[in-house]
This record gives C-alpha cells, structure tokens and sequence, in this order.
C-alpha cells in the first residue's frame, strides 16, 4: 500500500547490535546451572515483530498467503509453524502479534502489505522495541506464581495461550507455546527490570540464565 | 480488587489490568457549536452518583485495550453485567429489582436478607 | 523444672525437650508446641501487660486471636523487632525474647497504673478529648505523651533483615480454617477434583478438635484430624497452608494470606543451604468460592473487675489444659450462660484441681455435660452468676450472687468463694469478621445468641461461622459447604461418609452479657467490654446518655473493637449493653463494621519484593550504559532513569550541578551537544481517516502537512485545557508518527483510543505504540550539520532539507529517520534509529563529534533552553486548568477548521474567555543573579496585610549562561496586558523577590537560530 511508509529498519553491513539485555546481563550477571536448578532463563533477541491491526478475515488469508499460517481461531491464541518459529498470537479483536526469525520482517511486511492491498489495515515494526525471555524446569510456575496474578496454572493456561498482563510493577505478554517453556515478550526498557526481578524470584530454584 | 470480566478477552482479569474512565453512556453533544454554555457545562462536568446500579466505562489497559462497559452496584460492588461500545445494558436500576426477584428464587438462600442498618466507612 | 502449672501429662505439648526464652528480662522454659502464653501461664506469669488506658494488670484471657491483653513485642535485636504479636498466637521458640507492649517501668510496678487509679473514676471515654482541648495549640504536645503513656508497641528503628514475598493464588475453593468444618469442606471439594486451599492460622491444623472431650469414629478427635490432613496431603490439587492467616476478604473472593512461614522457628529466618528463608508470605488469592469455617469465639461474661489476671473465657481454660497441659490455676470458679461452659469445669477437675462452684446463670440447668459435673459432686449454683472479682495482681475470690436477667439485677445475697480463677462464658460469637469485610452486613440469629454472616456472592458458611456447633452437625455442615462450593465450580459433588458422633444432649442457653451489680453501672466496679481498648460497660452506657445512638458511633466514641482488636471478644457484649441502654434490642442496634486485617500483618510481608532496587522499575533507554559510564547524574522522569546532567572532572573537583549545565548550555548554544531523547512517546498511526483524527484531536491544522513534513501540536481535553503536546511526522499520505511528551506517551494513547472506541468508531485508523522502537538522539548547536555531514547519505542542504522536515537515510551506517525539529532553538537533527542499533550510532557521533566539541547534555540543561526559547512542558508549565490560549500560542488554535475538535467549544465558554485569567508570561528578576522559586506565588503589593491576594505562580525557572540571569516562566492573572509591569514573590525566610513581567520568549524571538 503506498500510502503507507514502509522502513526497513535493518542495516546493511557489519554493525554492532546490542539486545535490551546486553547492559543487564553484564551488570546483573548470568548465573550458570548447578545441581539444583530448578528454573533456566534464556533471552532469544533480534526476533522480527510486527504489530497487525485490521479485519480478522482479510488478515487471515493475508498471512495463510505470505506464511502459510493462519490467525489463531480464538481470542488468546497463540499459532506457531511446525518449526515454531514463526508465531501468531491474539492480542485484542483487531490486533495480533506476529514474531518470525529476525530479518524476515521487512520482507514479510512488503508481502502482507501486498496482499492486503487496499484492504483498511495497518502494520507496525516493533523488533527494536521488545524482546523474548524463555523460562524453562519444573519451578517456571513458581517463579511466575511470585510474578504475575494472572492464574498460570495448566488446567486455566494451557498450550496456545497467550495473554498481556501486569508483571511485577511492569507488563508482560506471557504466552505458553510449549509443555515446557513460557515465553515473556518484554518491552525494552522495562527489559532490566523484568530480568532483575526474574533472578530474584528465581533464586530460591538456583536460576540458570543461558547465554 | 475487582475480578472483572473482558468482553473482548472472554474471561476475568485482575482489576489492576484495567482503567475506570468514569460514567458510562455519556455522549458528545452531536453539533458543539450550536450547544448551549448549560448543556456543554453538563457534558464535561456532571456526573451521576446513585447508590445502586451504575453504568461505567473501563477499558482493559493492560490487555487487549479495548473500551467497554460494566453495569456495577456501588453498594455491594457486584458487578452485574459487562458489554461491548455501542451495546445497552440489559440491567439498569430501573428493572434491577426484578432482576434480584428473580435472582433470589433460584437460590433461596439468598433470599434471607435481614435487616441492615447502615454504617460509616472508617 | 519450674513451672508450677504444667500438668504431669497431658497436651500436645513435647515435654521431652526444654526451650529457654525471655519475657521481660526474665528467663523461663518451655516445651516445643507450647505458645508463649501458654508457657507463661505455665511458669505461673499472671500479669502480661498493663492495660492501654488505665494501666490496670492484666493477664491472659484468650488462647487464640482473640486475646486483649497478651500482646507484647517481639524480638531479641533491634533489627528484630515487632510490635502486636499475640502471645497466644506465637509458637515458642529457643531463645524467644518478648516484652509487653504497656507499662513503665514495668508491668509488675506500674507508675502509670496511679493515673489509672486516681483519675479511674475521671477518665470517661473522650477523657483525653474533653480534658486537654484547651488551648488548642497546646494538643499537639499533649498527644506526644498521652501517646507515649499508652503505648502501642514499636517499629524497629533499623532495617529489618529478614525478607517476605508474595504469591499469587488460584483455586476453585478456599477454605477458611481447618477444624472439623473446614477440614470436612476440604475433603469434600477435593475429593471432586476441585482446586482446593486450606488455610488454618494455627500452628497445627485441626482446630477445636485439637482440644475437644469428643470422639471421632470412636477415636480422639485428633486421629481423625491426621487422617483427614493425610488424605488431603495426597490430593494432587490442594494446598495445605498451616500457620496462614486469611486476613482479608476482599470484593469478588479476593482474599489476602498471611503465612508465616518461620517466626515459629526463630528470631531471624533460618539458613538453609546458605540461603536465607522467607519470614513471611502474603498469598493473594482469587478464589472461585470461599468456605468460610473460621469457628467461633466464646463471649466472657462482663462482671465487675472482670479483667482481674486469673479471669479467662471458659473454653481458653479447656485449652490451655487439653492442648497444652497447662492448667492456669488451682482453684476456679465458673461463671455460664450455657452448657459449655461446663467443659472448662470438667477438664480443670481432670486435670485434678479443684473446681469452687459452678455459677449457672439459668434456672434448671439439664444438660448431659451438666450432669457430668453434678456427678463429679461440683457445686452448681443455680440461677447465679459472678457479679464481681475480688484481687488485685490475681483473682482472690469470686462474689456470686442470684440475678435477675430480666429485670438486670442482684436477686439475692452476694457470696464470696475463694478462688485464684474465674472461667466466665457468655455462649459464642460466630467469627463473622471475614465476612463483613465485604461489606455484607451480619444477621442477628436468635436461636444462637449471635450474629451469622450474610450471604456474601461466593462464599458458603460452615459449622460455627454460622452457629453450627455441636461436633455431628458440623462434620456434616461441613461436607456439604465442601460440595457446594465445589459444585459452584462445576465439579460432581463428593461422596463423604459421616463419621460417628456422639450428640450430646443440650439444653438450652439463656441470654447473658453484662452481669448486674450491686451498684448502678456508672458508679459499681469496671466491667471491661474490650480489654484491649479499655472499654468498660460505663463507657457504653455514658455514650448512650450523651446522645450516640448509632452503634458506629457509640464505637468510634469509646473506641470500642478498635484497632488491632476488631471486636473479637468485644463486640457483642457492647452491641447488647448499647441496646440495653437504648431500649433496643441487638438486631434494632446492629453491628459496627469488621476491617481487615483480621489480625496484625508485618509491613514485610505487605510490601514482599518490592523493595531496594526492585521497588519501582526503572526504565532505561538503549544508550543508557554509555550515561552510567560517562558519569551521569540521572534524574527520575516517570519511571525512566534520564541523563540530567554529565558533570565532568575538572582538575580533580567534580563539577557542581549548576557549572556542568552552565557548560552544556554553552556547548549546545556555541558548538554542539547530544541529548538521549528516546523517553518520548510515539505513536505510529496508519489508516485513511489519520489525518482526519489529527486533525480532531490536536487543536491546529493537518489537512494540509505534506509527506516529509512535521509539526507541533496541542493537545486539550475537551474542557479546552491542554494536557500535552508534540510533533508528528507525515511519514506518507495515510500514514504519521506521533510524538508525546515523556509521561504521557500511555495516557495520549489511551486518549486516541477513548476518541476512536468511543465517539469515532467510522473512522478508519489504528494506533500502534512504537516509543521503545526508536531510539532517538538530538543532535543540536551551530555545529549539527558539520557533524551529521560525516555521518550520514542525507542531503542535508538547508533548501532541500528545511526546518520541520524529515528525511530518511543511513546514519553511522544504520537506516534512520532524522527529523529537523528543536526544542532547544538552535539547529537540530532528530535522529531516529531501531533501539538495537543505536548504542553504534550514538558511539560514532561522539568518535566523529570531539573535533566539533560535541557534548552530551542532560534534561536539566534541556529544561533551560527549552525555557529560554518559551517553548512549554506540558504538566509543568500547564496543571490542567491552562488553555491554549492562556499559553499565548493562539498561532496553534484553528478556529476555522471544519469539525469541532477537542476542546474547540470550552474555548468560548465564559469562563475560558475571562481576560483575568492566569496567562503565560516570563519573568526577569531584577537581580539577575536571583533564581526564582519554582511553586513561588506572585503578588501585586508586597505590603498588603496577610493574606495577601496571590495573583500567579512561577512554573519554571533557572539560570541562563546565555542571558547571564536567572528568568523563569510564569503565569500571572491577565499577564498578557502586564508586560513590562513589577511583581513580588515574598519568601518563607521573609525576602521578597521583584521580577518585570516579560515575553515568554527571552532568544531569537524570530526562530533565526533553529532555521539556518
């Protein structure tokens, strides 16, 4: 659509890059594993993200076009490709979050904006702007029990959920896309803040922070 | 803490997600110009205050952030119903009283109400 | 082994080992399983504290949260303290150190107990009020020592060491106490599959049973207890929470927890694997229905003297020697309104003590238990009660006498039993107070003598919170509050199968609260209602006679069920001596509102981990470890941590505040600096109706800002007052990015949201937060452009790349958007990079800057050149009640756009229209070395007698390196028709400074400097 700026905010050469923890994780450090550990952090950063607005239909086949992967069905759901790499998640009636492998995004953007054509929608780069924390072992419930109201228990959030909410004195998107692992998109300033707290809370399960 | 029910997100979410945004159901005089100083004076500054059924607009700030409305009691703080912009509420302070005869025959426990003398908040 | 009281067996106490610990400097020992009171009245401590108002001994009373007296303040160490522990609540411990709260200089010799005495009969309730009123400036040190000598206990005065946390909570059904109710309701619920938490204050669960004369299945009480904890311990979804008070009941089943999790064990928490334990624990839980099972407390009977130390509620005396083997005295007599007030007689003749007489307030007393003890060979007095104590450090003897209840008074000859104990028992109190946290207002039940709770959405009462309480019915009670709930849930309900109970035969209580007297009860000894308040049936009574009919009143009067107290023991007694005062009857009278919280909770354990650096999030921009090594001094804007100014050293003295932004300033206004700006809002805002939005919500035109352009804005609420402002960028035809001020990046797009959901649903646009996407880095000063030159493929002509407009590009090699906008007046580039990149960009500015003396320049030194140029912030120089007009910026008001934008009608309202109102201006002192007061109020005439009318306020106001003056903005009362006019700003310290009032613009009024 060209009555809209599309920036491709991504350089061309070699420039150094610094992910919203590189500050924190110097000056707070990354503890390893030890026997006890119960819990494992890891922060996964340089993901493309786009923020979509629109109609859920024309959105929908957009994306099944350009990804072959659809809109979750219900409000937050969370869709991932078989690889889980590239992932959709339900953040309002006319707004989903889709993360897909860093430098993907500019290109997928040009492909949506095409096949949306003069469809009302908009698409918002937001990569520089938040970033993934994984969380990991049998405490992660605990951890986030002591972080967030929201009820993370399995029966109420089960795999393919995703939700914003209030973490700590912060927000969060947290979001379940595996058994396993629990997913944090954190804003980048709030980024510190949200790892401080994590080693915190996490310190009773010796929390391992992978680098 | 209220436990309120988004619309939009289909399940209750602590209150701390949300925004209260004051009385619900207030329109923006159609033609400003042509509105007299009185009827402006009311649209920006007054506001109900009942003691009873009250229609309020909050907005899910911390989650989907849209806007909605809660039909809430401002004695008891039950929240008796949500709905989405542009709906109406289907219990108002008008029918409210049928709404609790109702309410109270299906569970007759409830019905038992005695009698309450009312108090100061300290 | 010395403690006199400790019964030979008996108890869950372990006697097989010693704990030492201290009460008022005194040591003494203890077993494990005793609590401090219990191991106090097992060494024969009769008096715990002096009481708060009158200073009278007083000893235990209760044996669980309902204790007045045995409060006392904890801890060995200073870091250690905390005030308003319960004895009767805290498990002992080795080495426990406590003290009590009251009493100087100490509880045994206590001078203050002389006022109590003396001014005893003068000390009515509002003593304190009506005595020292006069004069009125005097009651500020009046209340220091009236305070100190009633005492409260202490805070710490050093940090405290230990930590807390905080758990947030789910479940399907909580259960509130863990006796046979609460254990039965568990049970039930869980074994449907529900997710269960049982919470139990004490340090065992099991409740009354813990102590109880009945059997379960033809077994102790207790083994069903651990049966029933094992099955539930098995149960994949509950939670056990012992030693957790439920201490809040909030709006829609939200109840706060207080779990403590070690001050069972400790002064400090213990070391476990080198890790210090949580204290304490606030659990917040949403639960989807509450079982309230919280029992019920047993009512004393209000008798003359009746806080005498060796008086105890019945049922406390059952307990200290069933649970504890601690029979707290030799001799008792026993005053009672019902049956089970009996069990106190029954034990103390088991446990081998002697029982004087039992004084029964009804006529023919029947009841099994009633025979138990007339076979026993125990005395009954029929038709009795205890009208008074005799003693002063310990009850010496009990004079009883025949009442008559309906006609409240003395009946026959007073007979005086020696004794050292008097068990009274009034009947019982269901623990309602949970319930009333709600705001549900408690119904009066006849049948039990007592207030039961009112239905509350979500929560089911079982056994004695509700006046169930003999043992069969409550199991039962108890079960089906279980599968109610559960079923509420959406669960099967379970099968349950009723233990066997013996029912006893009961016969019926009579209604007793306060005991008549000889005397009238204005002039007969102090009966005390709340001990822990000092509130006697005098002082009811008095409130009644002085006109304080309303029970919330009478309350707040007397002070009666105040405080950490909330009425437990209290309450009821007062609401029936009010009501007999007033010819009322209890329900007629009411209740007062139960608060949270139940009982104290640590501040710790309140504030969990939100404390030290975790207290409030701090939010850094992506260039903020290059401040923290540069050596800024960071001030708070929101919660961002933004650079304020860069003081360097300079021959080994720091630079003060006032020289590092004298430097910035000249710097950005000779050469070049850099500010970190990536704290503004921005919006991203895409849709064919954007402009159309644009033009609605910001007061000037946007029809016509052409893709590459930028400009400022103003933003009003619809009152016609500005709340914020910013630039915003046509990036293409439907497609702008908007700028916010710092802190009002959420609220602007709260704002656009309201407007667009709300009232301008048809118009088609979205409103996407982009803020922590961009970092954004001004570059700004004569110099800007030679520096960006070096750095960037923009065409940075002034013809092709002017003032207000943007252009995209590579800077240090990163795709950017720079926009040339100044907020200091001079030339400037906002640079705009994704955040992840711009440490890069920021690094190659500063490699390729020294030669041009680029200088890193903070928000103080940003605040003057803003200032300087007259040029607002939003919230400082505006508060909500400032027009567009006020601000003198009527080049960005479009009267003549075509929709009636926000706040275009406010602006001719009357009122907005009024030319005296407070308008922007700046301000000169006339001694330029002066820096205003920010806050300072204006005056016309420094002479006029206070008060003196007050006609503005200075908004901002600094020093110009520049001006080489102080100047400030202000707003004056008509300002814009007073240029040139001399105001005063008088002083606290009595100066007064003169200022000429002046253009808000104090440079390049023309914008020559920004436009080269």
């Amino acid at each position: 659509m060209s009555n809209a700026q599309q920036f491709d905010t991504r350089p061309q050469g070699e420039i150094p890059v610094e992910s919203p923890l590189a500050y924190s994780m110097q000056r707070s450090g990354t503890p390893k594993a030890k026997a006890g550990t119960k819990v494992t952090m890891r922060e996964r950063p340089f993901l493309g993200q786009l923020t979509l607005r629109g109609g859920a239909i024309v959105l929908d086949e957009a994306l099944r076009e350009v990804l072959g992967l659809g809109l979750p069905g219900e409000p937050l759901g969370l869709v991932q490709d078989k690889a889980g790499e590239r992932s959709i998640q339900w953040m309002s009636p006319d707004e989903w979050l889709l993360i897909v492998p860093g430098g993907e995004e500019f290109d997928v953007e040009r492909r949506l904006r095409e096949a949306l054509g003069d469809a009302h929608f908009a698409i918002s780069n937001v990569g520089g702007g938040q970033t993934v924390l994984e969380l990991e072992g049998e405490a992660a419930n605990e951890v986030l029990k002591k972080s967030v109201a929201y009820d993370v228990h399995p029966r109420h959030f089960p795999v393919g959920k995703g939700v914003t909410t209030v973490f700590a004195k912060a927000t969060v998107i947290l979001r379940r896309p595996s058994e396993e692992r629990w997913e944090l998109v954190v804003r980048r300033s709030f980024a510190d803040y949200t790892y401080r707290w994590l080693l915190d809370a996490g310190e009773e399960f010796d929390i391992a922070v992978e680098n | 803490m209220f436990y309120i029910l988004c619309p939009y997100c289909g399940e209750h979410r602590e209150e701390e997600e949300f925004h209260p945004k004051g009385q619900a159901h207030i329109a923006r005089p159609e033609d400003p110009e042509n509105t007299s100083d009185d009827e402006w004076g009311d649209y920006l500054f007054f506001r109900d205050n009942p003691r009873g059924v009250h229609h309020e607009l909050w907005v899910h700030a911390v989650g989907c952030r849209k806007f909605f409305n809660i039909t809430r009691h401002t004695v008891t703080y039950e929240i008796l119903e949500v709905y989405k912009m542009g709906e109406q509420p289907s219990i108002t302070a008008e029918n409210y009283a049928a709404h609790q005869a109702a309410a109270s025959a299906d569970n007759e426990r409830n019905a038992s109400q005695g009698k309450h003398q009312q108090g100061v908040r300290a | 082994m010395s403690q006199p009281n400790r019964l030979k067996t008996g108890g869950r106490v372990d006697r097989s080992r010693q704990l030492t610990f201290t009460f008022n400097g005194q040591r003494y020992q203890g077993h494990p399983g005793d609590t401090l009171a219990s191991a106090l009245l097992a060494n024969g401590v009769d008096i715990v504290n002096r009481s708060f108002k009158y200073s009278r001994p007083r000893g235990i009373v209760a044996a669980g949260a309902a204790e007045p007296n045995g409060i006392v303040q904890l801890g060995s160490t200073e870091a250690g303290q905390v005030p308003n522990v319960r004895a009767t609540q805290q498990a002992l411990y080795e080495g426990l150190t406590a003290r009590s709260t009251n009493g100087w200089p100490n509880v045994q010799r206590d001078l203050m107990g002389l006022i109590g005495k003396l001014g005893g009969q003068f000390m009515p309730p509002g003593f304190y009020y009506k005595t020292f009123m006069a004069p009125a400036s005097m009651w500020l040190t009046y209340e220091k020592y009236i305070r100190k000598a009633a005492g409260l206990g202490r805070s710490p005065n050093e940090n405290d060491l230990d930590i807390y946390d905080h758990r947030h909570q789910h479940c399907d059904v909580l259960v509130v106490g863990a006796g046979p109710a609460g254990l039965s309701a568990a049970l039930a619920a869980g074994r449907a599959g529900a997710r269960v938490m049982l919470v139990d204050e004490q340090e065992e669960m099991g409740g009354s049973l813990l102590s109880s004369r009945e059997n379960i299945d033809d077994a102790p009480a207790t083994s069903w207890v651990e049966k029933t904890l094992k099955e539930l311990s098995e149960l994949e979804h509950v939670t056990l929470l012992p030693r957790t008070t439920a201490n809040g009941y909030h709006d829609h089943n939200f109840v706060t927890l207080h779990e403590r999790c070690t001050e069972h064990l400790s002064d400090l928490a213990p070391s476990v694997n080198g890790r210090r334990q949580v204290r304490a624990r606030l659990h917040r839980v949403r639960a989807g229905q509450v079982v309230l099972a919280s029992g019920a407390h047993e009512r004393p009977l209000v008798y003359g003297n009746n806080d005498v130390p060796g008086s105890m509620v019945a049922g406390a005396v059952s307990t200290y020697i069933r649970r504890y083997g601690v029979a707290p005295g030799n001799r008792l007599v026993l005053s009672t309104s019902n049956d089970d007030g009996y069990r106190a007689a029954l034990d103390w003749a088991e446990a081998g003590r002697e029982v004087v007489a039992i004084a029964d307030a009804r006529q023919n007393p029947d009841g099994e238990l009633v025979e138990q003890a007339r076979s026993k060979g125990i005395r009954i007095i029929a038709g009795s009660a205890v009208i008074e104590a005799r003693g002063e450090k310990r009850v010496s003897a009990a004079k009883v006498a025949k009442i008559d209840i309906a006609g409240f008074k003395v009946a026959g000859p007073v007979e005086e039993l020696a004794c050292d104990t008097i068990a009274s028992s009034g009947g019982f109190s269901p623990v309602v107070h949970l319930a009333s946290h709600t705001g549900s207002r408690p119904t009066w039940n006849e049948d039990i003598l007592g207030f039961v709770p009112s239905p509350v959405k979500g929560m089911t009462p079982a056994g004695g919170a509700h006046g169930v309480y003999a043992l069969g019915k409550v199991l039962e009670d108890g079960v089906a509050a279980g599968n109610a709930a559960s079923e509420a849930c959406g669960f099967s309900a379970a099968s349950v199968s009723q233990p066997n109970v013996k029912n006893l035969r009961e016969g019926a209580a009579v209604a007793l609260y306060q005991v008549p007297h000889l005397k009238a009860t204005l002039r007969g000894p102090k009966q005390f209602v709340d001990m822990q308040n000092d509130v006697t049936s005098a002082a009811i009574e008095l409130a009644t006679r002085e006109g304080f009919e309303s029970i919330e009143h009478v309350k707040r009067y007397t002070a009666l069920g105040f405080g950490t107290d909330q009425g437990k023991l209290g309450n009821i007694n007062g609401m029936a001596i009010a009501a007999r005062c007033l010819g009322r009857t209890i329900p007629e009278v009411g209740t007062t509102v139960f608060r949270p919280n139940y009982t104290p909770v640590s501040f710790g354990a309140i504030v969990g981990r939100h404390c030290g650096e975790l207290f409030d999030p701090e939010r850094y921009t992506a260039m903020h470890q290059w401040h923290v090594e540069n050596g800024a001094e960071f001030e708070d804007v929101g919660q961002w941590k933004r650079p304020w100014y860069f003081p360097r050293k300079v021959n080994g003295k720091t630079e003060t505040m006032h020289e590092a932004v004298s430097r910035e300033c000249s710097a950005v206004r000779e050469k070049v600096g850099i500010l970190d700006a990536s704290t503004l809002g921005k919006i991203d805002i895409q849709g064919p109706d954007a402009r159309e939005f644009l033009g609605r919500v910001y007061t000037n035109k946007w029809a016509k800002l052409a893709p590459g352009r930028v400009r400022y804005g103003l933003m009003c609420k619809d009152d016609g007052m500005v709340f914020d402002d910013g630039t915003t960028s046509c990036l293409a035809e439907n497609h702008f990015l908007m700028t916010t001020s710092t802190g009002g990046a959420a609220t602007v797009l709260e704002w656009l949201e309201i407007w667009h959901q709300t009232e301008w649903p048809e118009l088609d646009v979205y409103f996407n937060s982009v803020t922590d996407h961009w970092a954004t880095m001004t570059v700004t000063g004569p110099e800007a452009r030679k520096l960006m030159s070096e750095l960037t493929d923009i065409d940075l002509d002034k013809d092709s790349f002017k003032f207000m407009d943007w252009r995209e590009g590579n800077v240090a090699g990163v795709p950017a958007r720079v926009f040339r906008i100044s907020f200091t007046g001079e030339l400037a580039y906002e640079i705009n990079v994704q955040a992840n990149y711009a440490m890069h960009v920021w690094k190659k500015l500063f490699a390729h800057g020294d030669k041009y003396g680029l200088t890193p320049y903070g928000t103080e030194t940003m605040h003057v050149l803003r200032a300087e140029k007259g040029f607002i912030i939003a919230g400082q120089d505006t508060d909500g009640s400032v027009t567009p007009e006020d601000l003198g910026m009527h080049w960005a008001i479009g009267y003549d756009k075509p929709n009636s934008w926000i706040g275009k009608r406010a602006l001719t309202r009357p009122d907005t229209k009024r030319t005296d109102r407070k308008q922007m201006v700046g301000l000169k002192p006339k001694d330029p070395k002066v820096v205003l007061e920010e806050g300072a109020q204006i005056v016309l005439d420094p002479n006029h007698p206070i008060p003196m009318p007050m006609v503005g306020q200075v908004n901002s106001s600094y020093y110009s390196p520049t001006l080489e003056s102080g100047f400030a903005l202000a707003v004056v009362k008509g300002g814009h028709q007073k240029m040139g006019d001399t105001v005063y700003l008088p002083m606290a310290d009595g100066k007064v400074h003169e200022a000429e009032i002046v253009s808000p613009i104090f440079l390049d009024p023309k914008g020559e400097r920004q436009n080269v």
